[in-house]
């Protein structure tokens, strides 16, 4: 089998922003908050570096400050290298060709960066799955298979909501894709992509070379609906738990799912750490009248309130008589004295004054936006 | 290897057994001590140190160095892994006239002279890794400056009945030191040393080496060089510190500095964002409360799960507190796991032990006649105790019971 560290991987940062408008307003899909202290950026890049992957660029169209802030070198990651390592991957990186319109041309924009790699496989990953994954089978997998492209999906029941956003991939019994279903009307069991590929890094650079000669731009309709047929793809189903963020509610759910004992242990495993930037604040701090009851709780939090059922980033103050109730707190907001928050989402360094009471439903889970003072 | 040269360079005493911290020091240096919910005691001089523009630190071990060695590494989490000076770990070793070890603080700065020369600088702060406390250093080396002084030692006021305790500074109204004594029966001041020294160092090295080649000496700060400074009528100055400051060299100085950590009044902000106190973290998720948990007046750590009663705690990384379990006013060290219906009371519990069910670990005072019998419990590290074991108050368990 190929050595790990002989695999390049490649993070899409901005992909999938249109199903997350409210929290990819002024950050990047990869660095929207998760699970109270992570980034969705750190699943993906975590699961890499866990499965012994060494070099990684992060491919970014827009909005990337906050991801560089949280990045910085890598070193988080055990990726501030010498050599390889971590490398962010701005637009105008190669040419002026401006911002890209799809995966194919996010790839032409780092086409140099591939090559150089050296690399024998590639590793693509977008920002907007939920998981900690090994990625050393995928790999066995691939070379076992004679695979052009491994596409890796999960299973699940779904309704034709959230299948209007996913791609969803038809796979024989000897694990063939045999078609690829692009934003299908279709509900029940499914197999949606999660937008993770494998592929030799010379087959790659060869398809970004030819789509750059005939100006195409979409990688799931351009090369696997149009070429599926001339490649040999195959489906990898992972098992593990996922959760594909594509809507505020199931973002909200997948939070949610971290209260899960077992999945939280799974995701967040000792021996597979999903890594994040360290911002060395106190441990948090329970006050007389605290009263928390199943949920997850950051560092720096000062906690004088009634917590239930939800998730507190770092630095979350909840005053004396507030109450927070299935929802999540980002890093820095204060939910005053009596202030209620229930079956919320609050973004980073908002207020909610006190006294106020603002409830959402489960379903549709209320939004204050960042910084805002309600 | 060219050396920039560096103005001020810090020496962190950090060797010392710390032997009445008894089974938490049995396989760490004192320095290394948990502290805080997510501290080690180091980390407060380290990130003084930085926060006070101070990026060359030698740190001088001896003692059990094992997990300070590796808790500092290169001194990244602190922002001292630099091109130019950074942190630099410095245990004894053999030389050509034969091995030594580090016989007392200034013997142990003689013997890296070396190290400190490499940067000629102006000055050296002396710094031990025995205390909790915030500090501004550049603001003492200004001092330092202004008084022209060979050596300014940090001085804090403490109450006169607790004077003998310290190494007392006399002192005339414009700071300048005139007498000095080292724990004295009857103190003739209340200012007590704090064991930081800036020291100009082409004076200190004088010293340390005429120090060294007096046989009789013991080869320490307080003992022969501050005495030898003064009787050579060198100038020394006294500067005031009344900022938070504790010694966490003893079991009840230890549980005491922890609780100070819940105490509001205590002006000790570990949350200020101007004065970070950086620490190695562990790499674990947001501590879980379960629906089962009650958790008051306490600090918790990232990596928690904790489904029983948390009262006047702290809990550092990675601590499980199961079912019906009670810890109060105690201080549970990482990793450790407290069973089903185990009750610590007025205790610390070293890293990675396992309390067992319905074991009972500790006492309230109140429930104790015989007050001198009275005092917090410690189980050190990596200690299982069994399922409905007890151990006392004042008890120091060292070994699995």
């Amino acid at each position: 089998m190929a050595s790990m560290g002989n695999v390049l991987g490649l993070i899409f940062a901005n992909m999938h922003e249109e199903n997350l408008p409210e929290l990819t307003k002024a950050r990047a899909m990869a660095s929207v908050p998760f699970g109270a202290r992570y980034r969705l950026v750190d699943f993906p890049l975590s699961s890499m570096v866990n499965s012994g992957m060494t070099q990684v660029g992060i491919i970014t169209q827009a909005k990337y400050y906050s991801l560089m802030d949280h990045l910085g070198m890598g070193s988080e990651w055990d990726l501030a290298r010498k050599t390889g390592g971590l490398h962010i991957l701005p637009p105008y990186g190669r040419s002026d060709n401006g911002v890209y319109r799809g995966r194919l041309e996010a790839l032409a924009g780092a086409a140099e960066f591939i090559h150089e790699s050296g690399a024998e496989y590639v590793i693509m990953a977008d920002s907007n799955v939920v998981a900690n994954m090994d990625f050393k089978p995928i790999i066995e997998f691939h070379e076992k298979k004679g695979a052009d492209i491994t596409c890796v999906y999960g299973r699940g029941v779904y309704s034709s909501e959230r299948a209007s956003k996913f791609t969803v991939l038809c796979v024989d019994d000897n694990d063939a894709v045999y078609d690829v279903l692009s934003r299908p009307a279709i509900s029940g069991e499914m197999n949606p992509a999660l937008n993770i590929y494998v592929t030799k890094r010379e087959f790659l650079e060869n398809i970004i070379r030819e789509s750059e000669c005939r100006s195409l731009y979409s990688f799931e309709t351009d090369i696997l609906q149009h070429k599926l047929h001339d490649f040999k793809v195959f489906g990898y189903k992972y098992d593990g738990y996922f959760e594909i963020i594509d809507s505020m509610k199931s973002y909200y759910k997948a939070n949610q799912d971290m209260m899960n004992r077992d999945v939280c242990h799974e995701v967040f495993s000792l021996d597979k750490p999903i890594y994040t930037k360290v911002r060395d604040v106190a441990p948090a701090k329970y006050g007389i009248d605290a009263n928390v009851k199943g949920s997850l709780i950051a560092d720096g939090c000062i906690i004088d309130g009634t917590v239930e059922n939800s998730v507190l980033f770092r630095g979350v103050v909840v005053g004396k008589g507030a109450v927070v109730r299935n929802s999540i707190v980002m890093q820095g907001t204060v939910i005053e004295e009596k202030a209620s928050f229930i079956n919320g989402i609050a973004d980073k360094d908002a207020a909610l004054t006190k006294n106020r009471t603002i409830t959402g439903s489960m379903d549709y889970p209320v939004f204050i936006s960042k910084g805002a003072n309600v | 290897m060219n050396h920039i040269k560096k103005e001020c360079v810090a020496m962190l005493l950090a060797g010392g057994q710390g032997s009445r911290l008894y089974a938490l020091t049995q396989d760490m240096a004192k320095p290394a001590v948990p502290y805080g919910g997510k501290y080690r005691i180091i980390d407060f001089p380290l990130s003084n140190c930085v926060n006070s523009g101070i990026d060359t630190v030698g740190v001088l071990t001896q003692y059990q160095p094992l997990v300070l060695n590796e808790y500092i590494g290169n001194g990244q989490p602190w922002g001292l892994d630099r091109a130019h000076g950074g942190v630099h770990v410095l245990p004894p070793y053999e030389t050509a006239a034969g091995k030594a070890w580090y016989s007392g603080t200034a013997n142990a700065i003689y013997q890296n002279i070396g190290f400190i020369d490499r940067y000629s600088p102006e000055y050296v702060v002396i710094l031990s890794g025995d205390h909790i406390y915030k500090m501004d250093y550049s603001k003492m080396v200004d001092f330092h400056k202004e008084h022209e002084a060979d050596a300014t030692i940090a001085v804090l006021e403490v109450p006169w009945e607790e004077a003998p305790r310290f190494g007392i500074m006399s002192a005339n109204p414009d700071g300048t030191i005139y007498e000095f004594a080292e724990k004295p029966k009857e103190p003739k001041s209340n200012l007590a040393s704090m064991g930081i020294y800036v020291f100009t160092w082409s004076k200190l090295r004088k010293y340390l080496i005429d120090n060294e080649n007096d046989e009789g000496a013991t080869k320490d700060f307080g003992k022969n060089i501050i005495p030898a400074m003064l009787d050579n009528k060198e100038k020394m100055v006294a500067y005031h510190f009344d900022g938070y400051w504790k010694d966490v060299g003893t079991i009840d100085s230890l549980w005491e500095a922890n609780m100070d950590v819940l105490d509001p009044k205590v002006p000790l902000d570990l949350l200020d964002d101007s004065w970070k106190i950086y620490s190695r973290n562990p790499v674990m998720p947001p501590h879980y409360a379960g629906p089962n948990s009650q958790i008051q007046n306490s600090m918790v750590a990232e990596g928690c799960e904790i489904n029983g009663m948390v009262d006047f705690a702290v809990l550092f990384a990675g601590v499980v507190i199961e079912e019906g379990a009670i810890v109060r006013d105690s201080i549970i060290m990482p990793n450790t796991v407290i069973k089903k219906g185990a009750v610590i009371e007025y205790s610390i519990v070293g890293e990675n032990c396992v309390i067992g069910e319905g074991a009972h670990i500790g006492e309230r005072p109140e429930l104790i006649e015989d007050k001198s019998s009275w005092g917090v419990a410690v189980i050190g590290h990596n200690v299982n105790v069994s399922d409905k074991a007890v151990a006392p108050p004042k008890a120091m368990i060292s070994k699995d019971i």
